[in-house]
C-alpha cells in the first residue's frame, strides 16, 4: 500500500473510533435515562415518602436525561456510513407506522371493551422496541 | 448497477476491512457493494475512485 493509502486508512481509523465512542455515548444517556425513569416511577413510594419536590426533580431529570439521549442518537445517526443510515431509516419508518396504526388498534380494543385488561402505554413502547429490533435485523440481512 | 471493487481490492491485497476503513464506511456496507445489493452514493463513489485512482466509469458500470 502507498504512503498515501496509509495516510488514507489512519485517518479512517479515527472515523471508527468516533462511531465507537458515539455508540458508547449513547449507550451511557439510554442507561442513564432507564434508570432515572425508574427513579422517577420508583423513587416517590420507595424513598422519598410521595415528597413533592423531590418528584418534580425526578420528573424534570428523567425528562432532561431523555432529551441527551436523543441528542446521543441523532449524533450516531449522523456518524453511520450511508447504508447503516438506510438500514436505520427503514427501521424507524416501519417502526412509526406500525406504532401509530397498531397503537390505535389497540386503544380501540380497550375503549370498546373487546380486550380484559387495560391498554397500558407501556405495552406500545414494549411493541415499538421489539419492532424497531426486528427491523434493524432484517434491514443488515437484506444488505449480507 | 455493477461494480469491479472486490477486483481491485483483491489487486491491491486489501481485505474488506482494510478498503472500509480507507472509504470510511462499515465492512459490511463495502461487502454489500461488491456483491451489488447496496448501491454507493456519488460522494462515496468518488472516493472509491480517488482511492484506487481510477474514474467512476471504470468502477461502476449502469446495467440498465
Amino acid at each position: 500500500m502507498t504512503d498515501k493509502n496509509n495516510e488514507i486508512i489512519s485517518k479512517a481509523k479515527s472515523w471508527q473510533q468516533k462511531n465507537k465512542n458515539n455508540t458508547a455515548k449513547l449507550g451511557f444517556w439510554s442507561t442513564a435515562w432507564v434508570l432515572s425513569m425508574a427513579l422517577t416511577n420508583f423513587g416517590p413510594r420507595f424513598i422519598w415518602d410521595l415528597n413533592i419536590s423531590l418528584t418534580v426533580i425526578a420528573v424534570l431529570l428523567n425528562l432532561a436525561l431523555g432529551l441527551k439521549m436523543v441528542l446521543a442518537n441523532i449524533a450516531h445517526i449522523k456518524a453511520l456510513d450511508e447504508m447503516q443510515q438506510r438500514i436505520q431509516l427503514n427501521a424507524m419508518g416501519i417502526t412509526l407506522g406500525l406504532s401509530l396504526v397498531v397503537g390505535l388498534t389497540y386503544s380501540n380494543l380497550d375503549v370498546l371493551d373487546l380486550i380484559t385488561f387495560h391498554a397500558d402505554i407501556a405495552h406500545l413502547v414494549i411493541f415499538m422496541g421489539l419492532t424497531h429490533i426486528i427491523a434493524i435485523f432484517i434491514g443488515n440481512r437484506k444488505y449480507q | 448497477m455493477k461494480n469491479k471493487l472486490k477486483v481491485l481490492r483483491a489487486e491491491r491485497d486489501w481485505t474488506q476491512a482494510q478498503l472500509a476503513e480507507a472509504l470510511e464506511v462499515s465492512r459490511q456496507t463495502v461487502n454489500a457493494i461488491e456483491k451489488g445489493k447496496f448501491d454507493p452514493s456519488l460522494p462515496l463513489a468518488f472516493k472509491a475512485a480517488r482511492l484506487f485512482k481510477l474514474s467512476i466509469e471504470e468502477i461502476f458500470q449502469d446495467e440498465g
